[in-house]
């Protein structure tokens, strides 16, 4: 209902609350989002070069490769949060929905609310559990129910049983497998298309660890997901599609391989990728 | 379905941004003010037909009342009172500081930082007080009435002194602090004591940091103003090269002087017409105080950022 | 003396024989002591101060009165060590009426009567009359004095005491006798009190030209009016000037030179804000600070030299301090913090206003009331301002003329007489302790704070 107003007078749908039912506009499997020759630099520095990638809607998309080859460099790429280091650069064009994010006419800020992130440490705001979720909705304009919005993105992210009882807790006084559940309710209550993840489990013990992995297969249905994995078991158990990124001899990380997770793993293209898998380098 | 990610317009954010901004500016133009006023006021004073600026920069007498303008005096008496001053808080002040960054327990440091702290803290006044009412009287017990006068510059630059040895100390020590552990370990696996490590290794590495700590604390002495207007001496001490004695008079610390600080509190603490040569000739006095503190901090900034360089 | 380990030695160890271990090491006991010593000196001085202070604030004066207290009491039939405080209100009215003109008692009847049912001085048609007439006399609605009014009335007017020599505290303690002889030789008629100068009456009195009855009231309710505007003034643009420099600044020359040139600012002397407090604040703006923009020209007699150039020019002096702060507690707050934010779609500000500014505040709020403790301490800058000389009257608003404690503290202590010291001490005390606690709400505040994090 709310689309069809959104659309009959021509405006922009930022009603949060259109996407508590399932999207349809984008097929699952079509391009939520596509790079084309993205360079990423640090001052004269190339991080990342000529990315060509595709990143298909609702499934989870895992990037690997050895540590500093700038697979999280590619990650905040793709909203814009590299915007935050003074030097950082993007040159190609990332798109989304058909838009150049670097378009000089893009709003950083309204590019992610739609493209969230979790990052590698949990870090929730020193809040309550409750404003942890809600503040971000309530920034956006959120015009619903509030406690409604917060019940349902904590339990989206697995996490309403063990803090129903103390919303009014700090973020602070959970676990920290809880607190990164936390992290992923508060980026799922503005309700984004996309959830990048920045190695959300690197800090975590392997039974929090797997409580996300089981959370982002289960996150899958509404959110099209990309995660950067140091751990290939990971990568292998829980994504669709894999992208494995190597360092170039002058330290720039390219792709060397993007497929369906199952390809990539057993039959790789390029021996590079064979090599890396099979735990003959790195 | 079409998504626009065009940039909304968000006119409270520029607007916020732009009070930010000017709050940031404001100290610029903090420093316009300064140079602007002291400088507006200062060229007046040059232009007038009484007073010149080879006269300033040249003549020993400041006797305004038979129109004599030379900064000679007030700088003699500034220059004494500083010397005094460091002379007390450089040795007091490093040693200080070595003491607790190398030598002290954490219990005798958490106990001394604190008192440092308290004795930064106090007004410049009650240390003028504390010149006038027991420094001064000090002296004279120990040199003798009749060679030390009431109001001198000793007095008033001991007492200065004491009040910046917590600058001296709390600046060195976070220089020494900043030689990194690795090089005493090296000067130790030599097998240096720790004396020597303490002397010949770490104090050398920090020696930019502290020459740092001194020239701050020689700007922070020259622009101390009421110790020396409460204890130094209430007129300008006008000297000629040949008549006077050179170690009896002119620069014997137990005589009274009065400092360019000092006379400026004098003047303007008196009924002062704006357009009077008076009120033009403090800022001259002013615009050099300026010049000067600002080039020591200066200086001070680039020794600091030179070790900042070694050892970050 | 054989030592095993000299004894295998081999030829190599001998090479560096020689007692040399010995000496380095009382060497370095020697120093070390140099070391403790420097620091016992900074301690020393910290000491020495306070007691020199302590010192002036109490003590022996010996004070000569027209009519000694003993005699009064003496002429009601008490023993000559009777106190005042001991007499009844009626008793002190009685030695008022016996001592005084009538004329004088009238004076100070028809300012506030002395009973409520009766009239001691004035014929009661006269003052019906004057109360029935156009010009009624205080003593009209004014209830009747107090005991201790009435006391002070008797002291002041007809003992008159005058000072006529202080001792310091350790003196009056050690040199008892010897005070007690010389007094008697000097001043015959004086009697020798103990007295403390800080007091409560010390604290709420206004100033005055007699040490004796000289309070710091004007100047401790100036000092927190300048404090106030100093605070209104440079809180906002502190902070926002640290909020400019740390979460929006480029890396660009212009914000560059903004920072080189507020770490400059900090070490301008503090004098030098004086002066251009006076060339902007007092000259330039004088219509806005002599506040003759309010009442449309004329009527105010301070000109610029008032509560809110004295306001302004020590927070200009104060600004850099606060930005300084308030950079390194906003520096302090996780850059974590800011990417959560940021990632959520949140605006700059948005961000700053609801993670940043909350977690940096303790630092701030720390750093600000450090800030003021120095303002509250200043005093060349508001010389040069132009801080009044001699002023009784409290301060209304921002537009009257001001004194503040330190300034007073100046004044007293160039003041020749001994009494003068005197009350610079105690209302050095008083500084102090104000000080002390901003000091220590300052620390409170931090521990707090780092104890959470």
């Amino acid at each position: 209902m709310a689309t069809n107003e959104a659309r009959s007078t021509g405006m922009v749908m930022t009603d949060l609350t259109v996407h508590t039912e399932p999207r349809t506009p984008v097929a699952p499997g079509s391009v939520a989002m596509e790079t084309e020759n993205m360079s990423s630099f640090y001052g004269k520095f190339r991080a990342v070069k000529d990315v060509n990638l595709q990143f298909h809607d609702r499934q989870i998309t895992a990037l690997i490769g050895p540590s500093g080859c700038g697979k999280s460099t590619l990650l905040r790429a793709l909203n814009r949060m590299n915007d935050l280091v003074p030097s950082a650069r993007v040159e190609g064009e990332v798109r989304f929905h058909g838009q150049n994010i670097y378009d000089e006419a893009v709003d950083p800020v309204e590019l992610r609310r739609r493209v969230g992130m979790v990052f590698q440490k949990p870090n929730p705001f020193p809040k309550t559990i409750y404003q942890n979720v809600a503040w971000g909705a309530k920034i956006n304009g959120f015009a619903g129910v509030m406690d409604e919005l917060v019940e349902h993105s904590l339990r989206q992210a697995a996490l309403w049983d063990e803090v129903k009882d103390k919303l009014n807790e700090s973020g602070y006084s959970l676990s920290g497998g809880q607190q990164q559940r936390l992290c992923i309710a508060r980026a799922i209550a503005v309700k984004p298309e996309i959830i990048l993840m920045d190695e959300p489990t690197s800090a975590l013990d392997p039974v929090a660890t797997l409580r996300i992995e089981e959370l982002i297969q289960e996150l899958k249905v509404s959110y099209t997901i990309i995660i950067v994995t140091h751990n290939m078991q990971q990568a292998a158990r829980a994504s669709d599609h894999t992208v494995f990124l190597n360092m170039d001899r002058d330290r720039a990380g390219y792709v060397v391989e993007a497929g369906t997770t199952g390809t990539l793993f057993t039959k790789p293209a390029k021996v590079e990728t064979e090599d890396y898998i099979t735990g003959r380098f790195g | 379905m079409t998504v626009s990610l065009r940039k909304k317009r968000r006119p409270g954010e520029a607007v916020i941004r732009g009070f930010l901004f000017i709050a940031a500016a404001l100290s610029i133009l903090t420093t316009v003010g300064i140079v602007f006023e002291l400088g507006k006021e200062a060229l007046l004073f040059f232009r007038t037909e009484e007073a010149s600026m080879a006269e300033f920069l040249s003549s020993t007498h400041w006797q305004p009342a038979i129109l004599d303008f030379g900064i000679w005096p007030l700088v003699l008496a500034t220059l004494t009172t500083s010397v005094m001053a460091m002379i007390v808080a450089l040795p007091v002040g490093l040693a200080t500081a070595i003491f607790l960054s190398e030598y002290a327990t954490p219990r005798v440091r958490g106990l001394m930082k604190p008192i440092l702290e308290v004795l930064a803290g106090i007004p410049t006044v009650v240390y003028g007080y504390f010149a006038l009412t027991f420094m001064t009287p000090l002296l004279r017990s120990i040199f003798g009435v009749s060679l030390v006068e009431i109001f001198n510059t000793a007095s008033a630059g001991i007492v200065v002194g004491i009040l910046i040895i917590p600058l001296v100390s709390s600046m060195s020590e976070d220089a020494l602090h900043a030689v990194p552990l690795s090089l005493r370990e090296a000067s130790y696996g030599v097998g240096a004591t720790k004396l020597e490590t303490s002397l010949r290794v770490v104090l050398p590495a920090a020696l930019s940091g502290i020459t740092a700590a001194f020239v701050v604390s020689i700007s922070r002495a020259i622009g101390e103003t009421m110790v020396v207007a409460i204890a130094a001496g209430a007129g300008p001490k006008n000297f000629t090269f040949g008549e006077d004695s050179l170690f009896g008079y002119i620069l014997n610390p137990f005589v009274a002087g009065e400092t360019m600080t000092g006379h400026i509190v004098r003047i303007s603490g008196g009924d002062l017409s704006y357009n009077s040569i008076d009120y033009n000739s403090i800022f001259a006095i002013g615009l050099a105080l300026f010049v000067i503190t600002l080039l020591l901090n200066v200086v001070s900034r680039r020794f600091v950022a030179r070790f900042r360089e070694v050892y970050e | 003396m054989s030592d095993p380990v000299e004894a295998r030695g081999s030829g190599a160890t001998d090479l560096f024989a020689g007692d040399t271990s010995t000496r380095r090491r009382r060497r370095g006991v020697i120093v070390k002591f140099g070391l403790l010593t420097a620091l016992m000196v900074a301690v020393a001085a910290l000491v020495t101060l306070i007691i020199t202070i302590l010192n002036s604030s109490f003590g022996l004066v010996a004070v000569e009165s027209s009519r000694p207290p003993s005699e009064l009491v003496a002429g009601l039939g008490y023993p000559p060590d009777t106190d005042l405080e001991d007499l009844t209100k009626q008793e002190l009215v009685l030695l008022l009426g016996r001592e005084i003109s009538t004329n004088l008692g009238r004076r100070f009847e028809r300012e506030q009567r002395f009973f409520d049912d009766r009239l001691v001085f004035e014929d009661p048609n006269v003052l019906n009359d004057l109360c029935m007439s156009g010009e009624t006399p205080a003593a009209c609605w004014l209830p009747a004095r107090s005991r201790d009014d009435v006391q002070a009335l008797v002291v002041e007017r007809v003992v008159e005491p005058t000072i006529v020599g202080t001792w310091s505290f350790l003196q009056s303690t050690f040199n008892r006798g010897e005070i007690r002889a010389q007094t008697a030789v000097d001043h015959p008629e004086a009697e020798l009190v103990f007295r403390s100068w800080l007091s409560w009456d010390f604290v709420t009195s206004p100033q005055s030209p007699v040490p004796d009855t000289a309070g710091i009231r004007t100047a401790l309710l100036g000092s927190l009016w300048v404090v106030l505007i100093t605070l209104v003034f440079s809180f906002p643009i502190g902070v926002g000037a640290a909020i400019y420099l740390e979460e929006y600044a480029r890396e660009n020359r212009l914000n560059s030179i903004i920072q080189t040139n507020i770490n400059n600012l900090a070490g301008v002397p503090s004098i030098i804000y004086g002066m251009l407090g006076l060339a902007i604040f007092v000259r330039t703006m004088e219509v806005f600070t002599s506040g003759s923009f309010l009442s449309g020209g004329g009527g105010t007699t301070a000109n610029g030299r008032t509560i809110v150039s004295a306001g302004l020019t020590l927070g200009l002096l104060i600004l850099p301090l606060i930005i300084i702060n308030a950079q390194e507690a906003i520096r302090a707050v996780p850059g974590s913090l800011r990417q959560a934010g940021m990632a959520l779609g949140s605006t700059k500000w948005q961000t700053v206003r609801a993670h940043v500014l909350p977690n940096a505040l303790p630092g701030i709020l720390t750093g600000t009331i450090l800030a003021v403790a120095r303002a509250l301490g200043e005093t060349a800058p508001l010389v040069v301002v132009g801080a009044s000389t001699f002023i009784t009257i409290d301060p209304e608003g921002p537009f009257s003329k001001f004194t503040v404690l330190p300034i007073q503290i100046y004044q007293w202590t160039s003041r020749p007489q001994d009494e003068f010291r005197n009350i610079a001490a105690a209302a050095i005390l008083v500084l102090l302790v104000l000080l002390l606690t901003l000091n220590t709400a300052a620390v409170l505040l931090r521990n707090r704070y780092s104890r959470r994090a």
